[in-house]
């Protein structure tokens, strides 16, 4: 379908949206509606756009690797693992204020994206998918067989944090936690995409040999992506463990990984409100259709095909130009 | 002065020598060309002299030093840019930020700089763009420069890849094949662009062409490559009453004979 020929309402919403001013009152707006919702909301949806929004941040993180620099990443859960982990070691173990242990997640998710990046990101995009994926099991079967990390059963008791004195611990809390997140990682994703690092990276995915032959550094480049993604990970792992205040591997499975990739894909890799709206998919669609029990996932699973066979670049359109 | 000096270079691929002791300098200043027929190695060249290839052995000075052990982006960072044969542009990207890219190289802000806004990452932001608008200029196509890359008709891509490479400042220019695909016209306006980027700019110009109409025009010295060999070397006439030319590109007698 060429965008020409394409005249589908969400292509003439794409476009009016180019329009700067159009766009900040839709940004307003929508931040508004956020903002009031907890007000109208009962708990259950609260905790339903509570996970949304922090969906937001792990997809939003992926696509600074996946979209931005073409990187398939099949292992990304592991970065989201060792936030949380260094969060719940901390707190649980060492009594660490939570406040303290988010830059220490954000450390230790940056060491673990050089570590495995640093050597692998040499490699063509189909053998750094296997490798990802190998060192996403990796970090989960460490977390199951170490004593720190609580084995198989995982660590409980993390401590909620405190907010100029207040607990954390009702949803409404966490609501607004994670909405300010995922506005603090829309935010970067926007001010990196527009940059110098930005341009790098989308240069290093359409051509590698063209763009290092214009002076970039194609590795360092793509590890820059690699380590800001996984920093996302870090502090949405970090939230999440004093959310949930008990953390266990399950919960960092080859399958959540694939879940954080099906949202910047089915979104629209590379587009900010793409990738949100992805993000937003993967969490209400289970919730809106629960009625259909088990049956849900089968047609979870049809109307991703449907999307992905009729709009192969994501649910978002591009624009024009 | 010699700019970038090539001594006794060898190339092969799992034993098949593509380049065989290849000697040739370019001076400071001047427009030089690489001629020879289809498969000589000409392009193996430019990928040896931009590290895209790693010679077997021999030496690459560019600037009295040695660029033989560096990456292609640091290659590009002392100073030398190319083109390729095969159109290589960014193509779903705007002709502007294709150009940007070149001005990567001369430039340094970090993603932290971007996401802060820091005033020196604005300053590098907007270099940048004035830069990449005046190599627009340069070239003729800065009207274009907010469509896509992949949608301007072929002459005008090939501007956008001169744009870009001229955005990287370099001291040495290696256009592979620049005349391939245009039309009588746009040659025209190549061999003045030619002679612009070096008297102007003052850039020096090392280029691969087929179209020897061009190559005489443009070039002061041409060296003539044969079977990854060097067979000739001079100026135009030199080269085109040369023998060893001459055989090389129509056959010799001996050819026909047995034929």
């Amino acid at each position: 379908m060429s965008p020409s020929s394409d005249t589908s309402v969400l292509t003439d919403m794409a476009n009016w949206l180019q329009h700067q001013h159009n766009r900040l009152i839709v940004l307003l707006v929508m931040a508004a509606a956020a903002m009031f919702f907890p007000l109208i909301a009962n708990n259950y949806m609260l905790e339903v756009l509570t996970n949304a929004w922090f969906y937001t941040i792990l997809c939003l993180g992926l696509n600074i690797v996946v979209g931005y620099a073409g990187l398939l990443d099949l292992g990304y859960a592991a970065f989201f693992a060792v936030g949380a982990y260094t969060t719940g070691i901390l707190t649980s173990q060492f009594g660490v204020n939570f406040w303290l242990t988010v830059p220490a997640a954000v450390f230790c998710s940056m060491v673990a994206g050089i570590i495995i990046g640093g050597p692998t990101l040499r490699l063509r995009s189909d053998y750094l998918a296997i490798v990802t994926l190998g060192f996403g099991e990796i970090v989960r079967i460490i977390a199951r067989n170490l004593e720190i990390t609580g084995g198989a059963s995982g660590l409980i008791g993390i401590e909620r944090p405190f907010f100029f004195g207040i607990e954390l611990s009702q949803g409404i809390h966490f609501y607004y936690v994670f909405l300010f997140l995922a506005i603090l990682a829309c935010f970067v994703s926007y001010r990196l995409q527009n940059s110098r690092m930005g341009r790098a990276w989308q240069y290093v995915r359409e051509d590698e040999d063209a763009a290092e032959a214009m002076g970039i550094n194609r590795v360092g480049v793509k590890l820059y992506a690699y380590v800001i993604g996984a920093m996302f990970g870090g502090v949405a792992g970090s939230f999440f463990a004093a959310k949930m205040t008990a953390i266990s591997p399950e919960t960092f499975t080859f399958s959540q990984s694939v879940l954080i990739l099906l949202g910047v894909v089915l979104g629209g890799m590379g587009k900010i409100p793409g990738v949100i709206v992805g993000a937003f998919a993967l969490v209400l669609f289970p919730e809106v259709f629960r009625d259909l029990g088990s049956m849900r996932m089968l047609v979870f699973a049809i109307v991703m095909l449907i999307i992905m066979l009729y709009r192969p670049e994501g649910i978002w359109p591009r624009g024009k130009s | 002065m010699a700019l970038l000096e090539v001594q006794d270079l060898i190339l092969s691929f799992s034993g098949l020598e593509v380049i065989r002791n290849l000697s040739f300098i370019v001076k400071k200043g001047t427009i030089a060309s690489l001629i020879g027929p289809n498969g000589a190695g000409k392009t193996s060249i430019f990928n040896c002299l931009t590290g895209f290839y790693k010679p077997d052995s021999g030496k690459i000075n560019f600037n009295n030093r040695s660029i033989l052990r560096l990456k292609p982006h640091k290659i590009t960072q002392t100073g030398m840019a190319r083109t390729f044969q095969n159109l290589r542009l960014f193509k779903s990207m705007t002709v502007l930020e294709n150009v940007m890219s070149g001005m990567h190289c001369r430039t340094s802000a970090g993603p932290l700089g971007a996401v802060l806004h820091t005033p020196s990452q604005r300053r590098e932001e907007e270099l940048i763009r004035v830069v990449s608008e005046e190599c627009l200029a340069f070239v003729g196509i800065l009207n274009k420069k907010d469509r896509h890359a992949g949608n301007l008709p072929y002459g005008d891509q090939r501007r956008v890849e001169w744009a870009r490479a001229l955005a990287t400042k370099p001291e040495l220019l290696l256009l592979d094949e620049p005349a391939a695909g245009l039309n009588h016209d746009e040659k025209q306006e190549l061999i003045e662009l030619i002679l612009h980027i070096r008297d102007e700019l003052g850039i020096t110009i090392l280029l691969i062409e087929h179209d020897m109409g061009l190559v005489m025009k443009v070039s002061e010295r041409i060296t003539v490559i044969d079977y990854g060999k060097m067979i000739a070397e001079g100026n135009a006439s030199e080269v085109q009453n040369n023998p060893k030319v001459i055989e090389a590109y129509l056959g010799s007698e001996d050819d026909e004979d047995s034929l």
